[in-house]
C-alpha cells in the first residue's frame, strides 16, 4: 500500500491509501470529536461534528473527517474559527433535541455551545444511526430502523423482529450517546404481539396496534 | 389481499433486490395502499428486511401505510391556485366529501390531498381527480365531478 503525506495541525501525517482524516489524526494523536463513529462500522458522516477545514490546492473547504480519505499534500485543520463555529451551531441544534445527553454536554462546554439557545423539542435523539447501524452491519438483524423524513425522522423498532431478537441482545443500548433508543425500545415492546392475545383488528402496517387506520 | 397477486408483481420485475421501489410502486397503484402482508411478502421474496421497507414506504410520499380510498382528489394550493380560489375550492370539496386534507372517508370512496402544484398555473385553480386534471374548475362544478365518481 502506498504511503500518503499530508499535514495535519502543522504536523507532517505518514498515512496509507484508503484511511480517512479522521484515522490519520488519530495516529499522531490529534483528537476530533465524533458522535456517530464507530470503530466496527462503516463510516457515515451523519453528525457533521467531526468537521474540519481541508487546503485542496490551495482552495480552503469543509469536510466531514470521518468520511474523508486522505490525499497527497492535504493540508488539515481539525480546529479553526470556522470550524468551531460549526461545532458550536450543530451542538446547540443537537441540544434541543437531548439537553441532558453527557456526551453532548462534555463537547458543549468545549465549544463553548449554549444549551438554550434553540427552542426544545425532546425528542432525546440526535440521528446517529449508531443503533440502526449496528442492527444491520454487525448483528445483522434489521430490528431498528429510520421511519419517515426530515424533521419527523425518528427511530423505530419493527415489532415483529424485536419481539424474537432483541431480549437478549440490546448490545445498541450503550451505543446510544442520549438515552432516546430505550424509550424507542419499551414504546415498540408495547406493541409486541403476544402469543394468547387477541388478534388486532387492524390491518394496516403503520404499527398502529388497531387503532383506526383511517380518517386520521 | 391475493398473495399471488403480489407474487405476480415481484415476477414481473425479476425479484430484484434493485426493483424494491418500482415493485412497492407497483403494489400501491394495485390496492391504493401498502397492506402490511404484501411488504412481509415483499422483504421475504427479495430478502430485504423490513426495517429496510419500513424506512422507504414511509419515506416517499408516494407511499401509503393505511388504506386510501378508490379515488383520490387532489387539491392544488400552489400560490397560482391559492390565489385564484383554492381555498374555496378546498372548502367545497371537503363539504361534499366530509375529509380534510390527508384523510380518507369510511366507505374508502374517497382521499383528498393538497398538493403544492400541478405544473399548470395557467389553469387554476385546479383539482385533479384520479390523474384527471379539472382546471379553472369553479366550486359549483366540483359536486358533478366529485359525483361522477363511482
Amino acid at each position: 500500500m502506498s504511503e500518503i503525506h499530508l499535514q495535519i495541525d502543522g504536523k507532517e501525517v505518514v498515512a496509507s491509501e484508503g484511511m480517512t482524516i479522521l484515522d490519520a489524526a488519530k495516529t499522531v494523536g490529534i483528537a476530533i470529536p465524533t458522535l456517530c463513529h464507530h470503530e466496527k462500522l462503516e463510516p457515515y458522516g451523519g453528525c457533521r461534528i467531526c468537521t474540519v477545514e481541508v487546503e485542496v490546492r490551495g482552495w480552503p473547504k469543509l469536510v466531514a473527517g470521518c468520511i474523508y480519505p486522505v490525499e497527497k499534500d492535504l493540508v488539515v485543520r481539525t480546529r479553526s474559527e470556522k470550524v468551531d463555529k460549526i461545532r458550536k451551531v450543530l451542538l446547540e441544534e443537537m441540544l434541543a433535541h437531548a439537553p441532558d445527553a453527557e456526551e453532548l454536554q462534555a463537547l458543549a462546554k468545549e465549544y463553548g455551545a449554549d444549551r438554550d439557545r434553540f427552542e426544545k423539542e425532546p425528542s432525546f435523539c440526535i440521528h446517529c444511526g449508531l443503533c440502526v447501524r449496528y442492527c444491520a452491519e454487525i448483528k445483522k438483524k434489521h430490528a431498528v430502523g429510520f421511519v419517515d423524513r426530515g424533521s419527523n425522522r425518528e427511530i423505530s423498532f419493527i415489532p415483529e423482529i424485536a419481539s424474537k431478537e432483541c431480549w437478549d441482545c440490546k448490545e445498541c443500548f450503550p451505543l446510544c450517546p442520549t438515552s432516546a433508543l430505550q424509550a424507542a425500545y419499551v414504546l415498540a415492546e408495547s406493541l409486541i404481539p403476544q402469543p394468547d392475545a387477541e388478534v388486532s383488528s387492524c390491518s394496516c402496517s403503520c404499527s398502529c396496534s388497531g387503532k383506526s387506520g383511517t380518517g386520521e | 389481499m391475493d398473495i399471488a397477486k403480489i407474487d405476480q408483481i415481484i415476477e414481473n420485475h425479476n425479484g430484484e433486490e434493485s426493483s424494491l421501489i418500482q415493485i412497492l410502486l407497483d403494489i400501491q397503484s394495485e390496492y391504493h395502499w401498502l397492506p402490511k402482508e404484501a411488504l412481509a411478502r415483499v422483504g421475504e421474496r427479495l430478502q430485504v428486511p423490513m426495517s429496510r421497507i419500513q424506512q422507504i414506504a414511509s419515506f416517499y410520499k408516494a407511499f401509503s401505510l393505511v388504506p386510501k380510498g378508490r379515488h383520490e382528489v387532489h387539491v392544488c394550493v400552489g400560490t397560482a391556485c391559492h390565489v385564484r380560489g383554492a381555498q374555496r375550492v378546498l372548502d367545497t370539496v371537503q363539504d361534499i366529501t366530509g375529509i380534510g386534507p390527508g384523510e380518507t372517508d369510511a366507505e374508502l370512496k374517497f382521499s383528498v390531498e393538497t398538493v403544492n402544484c400541478l405544473g399548470c398555473c395557467a389553469l387554476g385553480p385546479v383539482m385533479e381527480v384520479d390523474g384527471k386534471h379539472h382546471g379553472n374548475i369553479a366550486p359549483s362544478q366540483i359536486a358533478s365531478v366529485l359525483n361522477n365518481c363511482e
